[in-house]
Order: structure tokens, then C-alpha cells, then sequence
């Protein structure tokens, strides 16, 4: 149901002719397009989806995509491992997803051809480079015939393309051998694509110069490709139809936006708190896919005052940011589900010190090493009790890729407020995918200041004015933060139980009772937001409730049965721990509860055990996120009703 | 005492005594221990610095040494096991301000802590390392460390150990370390020589101190310490000197030296004559290369202890990582100014939709 002339139909747009860059040729009018580059993982697909992307945001179209590549930097040329692709959704109207289902597959060779093909449905277009359709090639995934003639993919628009030798041809005039000049072929797709969907060709070129800048010739070579690729979907008469998709100007409010990925906008994140709270920011870290492009990031804006460390382990990356943090700098750790196994006991000593520290994971397959460049959600339970003994985490979850800024800030606001560690809980999907964001201004961020301990806070029945480590705010039960340098308050803080108040080793059992309940206590009674529920008509019996990066594909799919005439309400959560405080009401409010999650049903199973709900679970764990349509007669079969066809 | 090492560390306004580096806390050693002689070696040798007390931090591991900052009258952190070097590595690069010392033990920084150990030595951050090397485990109630003798009887090798053990200056050593001594619980005259020339370094300083632990390893370091036996077994290095040891010889100096072989270009122990007293290798603890402090540290025999050198093995100066570190972000701020969050935010890319 998602091929074009569907699309068109919805839209109510009537095609037309004339008009964009192609005079004479047929211009139809979508509301959305979904476009799958997909090739070897040496042929820049990730770089021809990012500027198409780029393209398209500065268009003002709404967008989500979906990268998706292989662990292996370059795996066997040819093969169905290799295989990287990057999807891209763009619409005249607000998305969510990435989207299901392809209207256009470009196929850069045969692997890239088998390996996606299953997610094509029929009636789409697909761009093939033919001259990677040799019989070594096909023979090489499995082809036993020439799929682009033996039938199997009729009923669809296929259109087969030189892309190679057209190169080539087209870079004739510069000093490049004919392999560095195929290199090139994918500026030449991203060139007919670009002339398909009628975008801006500015940016890519300014793009292509910076990003080569010391080599103008090869800079040149990509730029003329690229416009080869355009001015070959203007005249070949393969290509009869352009297509436009209008900005969806209705779709945001009004503002300044830019094209943001969750790593980017969680980078930005950190570096806005510390700036907030007037704090230096420290990050210590051990690269870990696919966490280390926030790293990377960091490490590029040192003139913030960000000290970036990268340890030589994953240990010591976390230790060196609770140093810091003792030293008064926003301690931050990032790092993916491995990661996080081997910094547990560390987590432990933060809260056992009460000292405020970040540690961001970027959620992947598991469980060991799993799928590092895939994502996933099941890292929830490790998060919450992946240590030993009593030891209570704060845990913030983004929704979307843009969110994670503002997840950074509030997972910021929660460690410096309560002197905790706090988890922030993304994945691959939302640290690779990307969406429109609208740019804060400063002046619109929290203010995160904090107070560091600068005198006695407590008096001996002598008299004495003394310090206390351990004296609490009556309030929010934070301890002081007394940073080294503070004259009259040296205190030693550790990992061994400590009388309350003095801080000093106490082994007695009352006071560890004490110092338990009272640490959880402190969690238990962080601020935070009430949860919402979306349930237009007020008459759902259902509740469709999700965590994390299953928000896009859950309200997608939830508008679909809306559409359809269903009544679902919907509801998400940012703050996993503790939960919203009007979370038992919420739940208790309807006949059904159900949780989809990219895991075994962890949120499902604390829902069940903390309130005694009866949740129902729908889980995927394929390393992909949800796909709408999936997901929507998924929650259909879940409420007893009639499943669609499909 | 100050010196271009302590230089960034504010200064004590008024003249300090042992007391004030003394909690209030109980110490609660073993008696005999001789983790107090180390204890009181080290507030006894604090006022010298004549650093503002509350910017002295001490960072400690797990295991019985690492008690050690609870006792001190300074900011403190007793930590978790073998991961000081990495909190006080975050700690000192990010707070030039601290003095920051980490205590730690055989078995906390060479066997469970060993990476952080290496890595901290490496980086050159600007730490002081006490590493209480007592050749057993005490605080689980005495297995065998990885400076346990091999063959070594113990609760958890009731047929001896047979790991061979680590000599820790030779490990330092080979982790480039820029500072490296070894010194004695009970000699506090050389032990406090020590942490001054470590407190006088710019960068890791590793000290390794022989500890009698008397409850699961009493005597561990007799040779070294009985006066007669001592003569023989203990090699003291003195800056610029030459390598003398033992009874004293026609000269007045030792009657052993260490000499250089000049075939196979390592150092042995050899009695001074006459005419060879003139080829005594003089120890340069500067010597850009780390080649004879190595071969120094290999002299001693692991099981008996014999041949020990004592004192500063190495100190040479070489860029401090805290510095380094800091010297980027002043050089990210001279090139591209103070951090603008509204232009981060904003990058270059962006369209704007109207009201």
C-alpha cells in the first residue's frame, strides 16, 4: 500500500506536467517518498544517503532515516554481509519513521539487489548499476540467473543504469584512472536521484569542495559526477517522470531548524549542560560502536572547556569521570552495552559516593558482543539493577533522535539535583538516524547551576562547627558537594558504608538499613514530568505504551489504526526510573496495556511487578526498529481484533 | 618546599605541623603493621610541601593500604579495587590545582589494577604512586600476590605458587615511567628522601615501599632490614655516585660495585679492587634513556631479595599529560575563540519556517 501511485492518491494531487528542472517531462506531485541507497560498504552509500538527507532537510521536507551497514569496516567486496544501505522517509507532512517499505531501491550491485529486495514491494522503482552485474558478480550471492532479465523482478520499474561506465565517461577529461574515476558513481546516483526528486544541488557541492579542499581535482571529479548523474535523469528517456515533494511548512512551528542524529544532538546535549550548570565538562570514554561519534564530537570543542580522555579501558574511562565529578566537573562516560557491563562496579562507588556523573549507552545487540552496529532496547534491566547490592540509578530515555538534546539536559538536571549517577538510555537507532530539529536559543535552556558546599553545615552538641559529608537536603536528599580546594571541608568519602551524616565507616546494622532506604529514597523521589496519554476520543480501551526509540514507530502506528477507525490511546516514557508518578493511575485507566519493545519485554516486566498490571508484550529483536504497518496489525491481534490482510 | 612541580597548588598560609595532617579517625592497622610507619613517614613529610592542606587529595584502591586516606586530614577517596590511578587520572587532569597522590597496593595496582597502573605511568599525569608492596594479600586474609616469591605457600596454594612474580620498578620502568624509587617501611630517613624528590617531580611518580605485613607475611623484607645482612643485600643509589655496597673497602666505600659487562653490555655486582674501582658505574637517575635503571632493577633476586636496589631508580623530565591536556584547550580557544553555544547549536545547515 505504500507505492507511489498510492501515495498520490492520498495526497489528492493530481499529477501535472512541466515546471522543477525538467522541462518537457512529467512532474508529479507526492506526499512522501521512501528511498533505500544501497551498495557495497566501500561505495559511500552512508555519504550519498547523508547528503541526499542534507539536501532534503534544507528543502524543508520532514524527515527520518534509517543508516544500516555492516560491523566489519570493509567486508568481502560483493557479498550479502557487505551490504550497507541508508534509508531515508521525506514528506510534506510530519513522520515518524524511517518508513517501512522503499518506493525507490538503488541497487549499486547484485549483493545489494539480493539483500534488500525482500523489503521492496512491488510497483517500486529500482535503480540497478548494471555494470556490477557480471556473472562472477551474481554468481557470488547466489544468482543462478540475471535477475534484471530472467522475470523475477517484473512488476517492478526497473531502471537499469551504466552507472559505472557513465562515470567514467563523464570524468574522461580529468587525469584519473578508470578505477578512481568509478569511484565516483555514487555522486552520479546521488545526482539523478537529486534530479528525480527535484532538490536543492547547492549544499552538495559546497559539501564536496570543503570535504576535499586539499585536493581540488578529485573535488572537481565528484562535482562533475554528480552533475552528470542530473543532467543524465534530465535527457535519457528512461527517466519520464520527476517528482516533487512539497517543504511541510504546516507540519513544524515555527523556528530555525537544522538536520540533527541522536549522537549529534546528545553531544550538543552535554556540552549545552555543562554550560548551563557553569560547570567544565570531562568525558571519559573507550571507543565502542555506537557510541564513539559522541567522542569524536567532544573532542572537537575543546574550546568550550571540554576536556575529552580517552581511557584505556572502559573501567578507567568511567573512573576518570568520577574523579572528575569529585573534582566539581560534569563527569560524563559514554559507551554501549559491553561497556556498561564492565563499568557496573564503578556505577556502584558513584552512588555509593553520591557524586553526580552521566553515563550515556548507546544501546546495541547483545547479549557480549552481539550486533555492534544494530540496534536494540535491551540494556533496560542492566541500567536499572546491573550492579551489586541496593544500588538505584536514575534512568532517562530519548524518544527521537532530536530529543536527545534535551534528554542530556534533563538527565544533567537529575545528576547534579540529586547527586546520582543517571543513565541515559539511547540506541543505534536514534544515534545514527537522523530528523529536523528546531534550534533552541540559549536563553531557552534550564538553568543548571549548582552550589558547591562552602562552609560547616552541621553543629556539635559542643558547639563545634563542623562539615558532614552526609548531611542531607531535607528536601531532595542530595548530600553536599564539596569540591577539593574548599578550605575546612577536607572529608574522605568511598565505597564502604558510611555512617549518615559524619560519612565516617560504620559497619552497624541500623545505620546501613538506614543508608539503603534512604538512597532509594532519594531516587524514588526525583521530579519528574507527569506522564501523558494521547487518546483523542477518550473512548480506547487500549493503551499502547513505549519507552525509548519506539516512540516514531508506535505513534505511526497508532495513527494508521486511528485512520483506519480504531480507538488506541498512546502514552510514552522518557523517565524509567522512577516512573512517572501518575504512571499506576494511568495504566489502571484502561482495559489493555500494551508494551512493544526491541527486547525480551523488560519494560513490560517492571510495569507488571511494580503496579500488577497485566501487560501485554510485543517484541522484536531483529536489530531493527519497528515497522509501522508490522507494528499496528501487531497491536490489532493484541486487542482480539481483525488483523489487516497482508 | 615548593618547587615548579607543586607550582599551580596554592600555598598553606600558615606554618603546618604532623598534627594537621592527622584525622580524626581511629587507624585501624594491624598492630605492627608497618603501614603506620609509612603513615607517619607521610605526615611527618607533608608540612614540608607547605601546600594548603584542602588541596591535597589522596586516592586510594582496595586492600589494607588502601585505608591510607581516611587516616589523612585532606580530601580523600577510598576508591574500588586497582581503579585509583584511573579516578585520580580524571581527579589531577582535570584540577592542576590538586596535589594528588594515589596509595595503593601489590595486589591493587599490579594484578587487578595493572592496566590503569601502566597507562597512568605512560600518560605522565601528575601523580604521586605509593605502592605498598608487602608480597601477599592481607585484607582477604593472606593469599599470594603477583610479588609473591614463585613456589609461595599460601591459603590458596597449599603446594606454592607458580606464578613467576612481577619486580614492580621493572615494570614501572618499562611502562616509561618518568619516576620511579623503591624504598623501605622502616627506613624513615629514606623513605621521606624519597617522597621529596617524588613531590619535587613533575608527573608519575611511582614509589614502591617494601612493607612488612607481620600477620600473613611477617619478614618478608629481613634481609633488607637486619643491619648486617642489610650491607650485603641492599644496593643504595645516590644520584651522580658511584654504585658502591657492602662492608666498607680500603677506600672507605663499599667493597661490592656494580659494573657494566662489557661484553654483554648488562650490570653485575663484582668486588672493588683497586684497579677496577675506577670503572664503578656512577647511577644517573636522569639518564634519557632507561636502559641501566632497568638493568639496575633487575640485580635483585626475587626470591631472597638479595642485590635490592634502594632510592631513585629514575627521574627524568617529560611533558605532563594534565598539562598537555589543558595546553589544548587554550590553543582550541586562541584559534577558534570561546565556545559560542548559540552558533554550535545553530551549524551551518539550517532553514527557518515562519510563524
Amino acid at each position: 500500500m505504500t507505492s507511489q501511485v498510492d501515495q498520490v492518491d492520498q495526497s489528492g494531487q493530481e499529477p501535472h506536467h512541466g515546471g522543477g528542472g525538467a522541462e518537457g517531462k512529467e512532474v508529479r506531485r507526492l506526499d512522501r517518498v521512501i528511498i533505500r541507497f544501497a551498495g557495497d560498504s566501500g561505495d559511500g552509500m552512508q555519504l550519498t544517503g547523508d547528503r541526499f538527507t542534507s539536501e532534503t532537510a534544507s528543502f524543508g521536507n520532514d524527515l527520518s532515516t534509517l543508516p544500516n551497514f555492516p560491523a566489519e569496516i570493509r567486508a568481502p567486496a560483493g557479498t550479502l554481509p557487505g551490504v550497507s544501505s541508508f534509508q531515508v522517509h521525506f514528506a510534506d507532512h510530519d513522520i515518524l519513521t524511517p518508513g517501512d517499505a522503499p518506493n525507490v531501491l538503488v541497487a549499486m550491485n547484485p549483493a545489494a539487489l539480493k539483500a534488500n529486495i525482500a523489503d521492496v514491494p512491488r510497483g517500486a522503482e529500482i535503480i540497478v548499476n548494471t555494470d556490477e552485474f557480471g556473472a562472477r558478480a551474481m554468481a557470488k550471492v547466489g544468482y543462478d540467473s540475471n535477475p534484471l532479465e530472467d522475470g523475477s523482478l517484473d512488476g517492478y520499474s526497473v531502471h537499469q543504469v551504466p552507472l559505472t561506465t557513465l562515470t567514467v565517461e563523464a570524468l574522461k577529461g580529468f587525469e584519473l584512472s578508470r578505477k578512481d574515476a568509478g569511484r565516483s558513481k555514487n555522486m552520479f546516483a546521488l545526482g539523478l536521484l537529486s534530479w528525480m526528486y527535484h532538490r536543492p544541488t547547492e549544499g552538495t557541492e559546497a559539501f564536496l569542495r570543503t570535504k576535499f579542499a586539499g585536493r581540488p581535482e578529485i573535488a572537481e571529479a565528484n562535482i562533475t559526477a554528480f552533475r552528470a548523474g542530473w543532467n543524465f535523469g534530465e535527457t535519457t528517456e528512461d527517466f519520464a517522470v520527476s517528482y516533487e515533494v512539497a517543504p511541510a511548512t504546516s507540519a513544524f512551528p515555527a523556528g530555525t531548524y537544522r538536520n540533527i542524529s541522536g549522537n549529534l544532538a546528545l553531544s550538543y546535549g552535554l556540552i549545552a549542560a555543562a554550560q548551563q550548570a557553569d560547570l567544565p565538562l570531562y568525558l571519559g570514554s573507550y571507543p565502542i560502536t555506537p557510541a564513539s561519534d559522541i567522542l569524536h564530537e567532544l573532542s572537537r570543542h575543546k574550546n568550550f572547556g571540554v576536556r575529552t580522555f580517552q581511557a584505556e579501558d572502559e573501567i578507567a574511562g568511567i573512573g576518570a569521570a568520577l574523579g572528575a565529578a569529585f573534582g566539581g566537573a560534569l563527569g560524563v562516560t559514554t559507551t554501549s552495552g559491553p561497556g556498561v557491563a564492565l563499568k557496573a562496579e564503578t556505577i556502584g562507588l558513584a552512588v555509593s559516593l553520591e557524586l553526580p556523573l552521566l553515563i550515556v549507552d548507546i544501546q546495541r545487540g547483545g547479549p557480549s558482543t552481539g550486533l555492534p552496529t544494530k540496534t536494540e532496547q535491551a540494556d533496560l534491566l542492566q541500567a536499572m539493577y546491573g550492579r551489586n547490592g541496593e544500588a538505584p540509578v536514575p534512568v532517562v530515555a530519548p524518544a527521537t533522535p532530536a530529543d536527545c538534546f534535551t534528554a542530556a539536559l534533563d538527565a544533567a538536571w537529575i545528576a547534579l539535583t540529586y547527586r546520582t549517577p543517571v543513565f541515559l538510555l539511547s540506541d543505534g537507532y536514534l544515534a545514527n538516524g537522523s530528523e529536523p530539529w528546531r534550534v533552541p536559543e540559549p536563553a531557552e535552556l534550564p538553568d543548571l547551576r549548582v552550589r558547591f558546599a562552602t562552609g560547616p553545615n552541621h553543629t556539635l552538641d559542643d558547639g563545634t562547627e563542623v562539615f558532614w559529608p552526609y548531611k542531607r537536603d531535607p528536601e531532595t536528599l542530595a548530600r553536599p558537594w564539596a569540591v577539593p580546594g574548599t578550605p575546612g571541608l577536607e572529608h574522605r568519602i568511598g565505597g564502604i558504608e558510611k555512617q549518615d551524616g559524619t560519612g565516617n565507616i560504620s559497619y552497624s546494622p541500623s545505620n546501613h538499613e538506614f543508608m539503603v532506604r534512604t538512597r532509594q529514597a532519594k531516587i524514588d523521589g526525583i521530579e519528574v514530568p507527569e506522564v501523558t496519554v494521547d487518546d483523542p476520543g477518550g473512548e480506547a480501551k487500549t493503551l499502547v505504551l513505549g519507552w525509548g526509540s519506539t516512540y516514531g514507530p508506535i505513534t505511526a502506528a497508532v495513527r494508521r489504526i486511528r485512520r483506519s477507525g480504531g480507538a488506541v490511546a498512546q502514552a510514552h516514557l522518557r523517565n524509567l526510573n522512577p516512573f512517572p508518578a501518575n504512571l499506576g493511575e494511568v495504566l489502571a485507566g484502561y482495559e489493555r496495556v500494551l508494551v512493544p519493545e526491541m527486547n525480551l519485554g523488560q519494560l513490560a516486566s517492571l510495569l507488571r511487578a511494580r503496579y500488577l498490571v497485566d501487560i501485554v508484550s510485543i517484541t522484536q529483536v531483529t536489530g531493527l526498529p519497528f515497522k509501522a504497518e508490522r507494528l499496528a496489525n501487531a497491536i490489532l491481534e493484541a486487542e482480539g481484533g481483525p488483523a489487516d490482510d497482508h | 618546599m615548593i618547587t615548579e612541580a607543586l607550582s599551580l597548588v596554592p600555598k598553606a598560609e600558615a606554618k603546618q605541623s604532623m598534627k594537621d595532617f592527622k584525622s580524626d579517625q581511629e587507624v585501624r592497622w594491624c598492630p605492627g603493621c608497618g603501614d603506620y610507619a609509612v603513615l607517619a613517614a607521610v605526615q611527618g613529610f607533608m608540612p614540608e610541601l607547605g601546600l594548603a592542606r584542602e588541596n591535597i587529595t589522596f586516592v586510594s584502591g582496595i586492600g589494607c593500604s588502601s585505608r591510607f586516606p581516611y587516616y589523612m586530614n585532606t580530601y580523600g577517596m577510598h576508591s574500588i579495587h586497582g581503579r585509583a590511578p584511573a579516578i585520580a587520572t580524571g581527579l589531577a587532569t582535570s584540577r592542576r590545582d590538586l596535589s594528588v597522590w594515589v596509595v595503593t597496593g601489590d595486589g591493587d595496582a599490579l594484578s587487578i589494577g595493572g592496566n590503569h597502573l601502566i597507562h597512568a605511568l605512560r600518560r605522565n599525569v601528575n601523580l604521586k604512586i605509593l605502592l605498598f608492596n608487602n608480597r601477599i594479600y592481607g585484607l582477604t586474609k593472606g593469599q599470594y600476590s603477583p610479588t609473591s616469591e614463585t613456589g609461595k605457600i599460601t591459603k590458596s596454594t597449599p603446594m606454592g605458587s607458580l606464578d613467576t612474580p612481577f619486580n614492580p620498578v621493572s615494570l614501572a620502568l618499562g611502562a616509561e615511567a618518568s619516576f620511579v624509587a623503591r624504598t623501605v617501611d622502616s627506613d624513615r630517613k629514606h623513605l621521606t628522601s624519597v617522597l621529596r624528590a617524588a613531590a619535587e617531580h613533575k608527573g608519575s611518580a611511582l614509589i614502591e615501599i617494601y612493607q612488612n605485613c607481620n600477620i600473613f607475611n611477617d619478614g618478608a623484607f629481613e634481609a633488607l632490614k637486619d643491619k648486617q645482612r642489610a650491607l650485603e643485600a641492599v644496593i643504595r643509589l645516590e644520584d651522580g655516585e658511584p654504585i658502591r655496597f657492602g662492608l666498607p673497602g680500603e677506600d672507605g666505600l663499599g667493597s661490592q660495585g656494580v659494573f657494566r659487562n662489557q661484553e654483554t653490555g648488562d650490570v653485575e655486582v663484582a668486588e672493588v679492587t683497586a684497579e677496577n674501582a675506577g670503572r664503578v658505574l656512577v647511577h644517573h637517575a636522569d639518564s634519557p634513556s632507561p636502559t641501566t635503571a632497568f638493568a639496575l632493577s633487575r640485580l635483585a633476586d626475587p626470591d631472597t631479595l638479595h642485590h635490592t636496589p634502594i632510592g631513585v631508580l629514575r627521574s627524568v623530565r617529560r611533558p605532563v599529560y594534565d598539562d598537555l591536556m589543558a595546553d589544548q584547550l587554550e590553543d582550541a580557544v586562541a584559534r577558534k575563540g570561546k565556545g559560542d553555544l548559540a552558533a554550535l547549536l545553530q551549524g551551518n545547515d539550517t532553514w527557518t519556517v515562519a510563524g
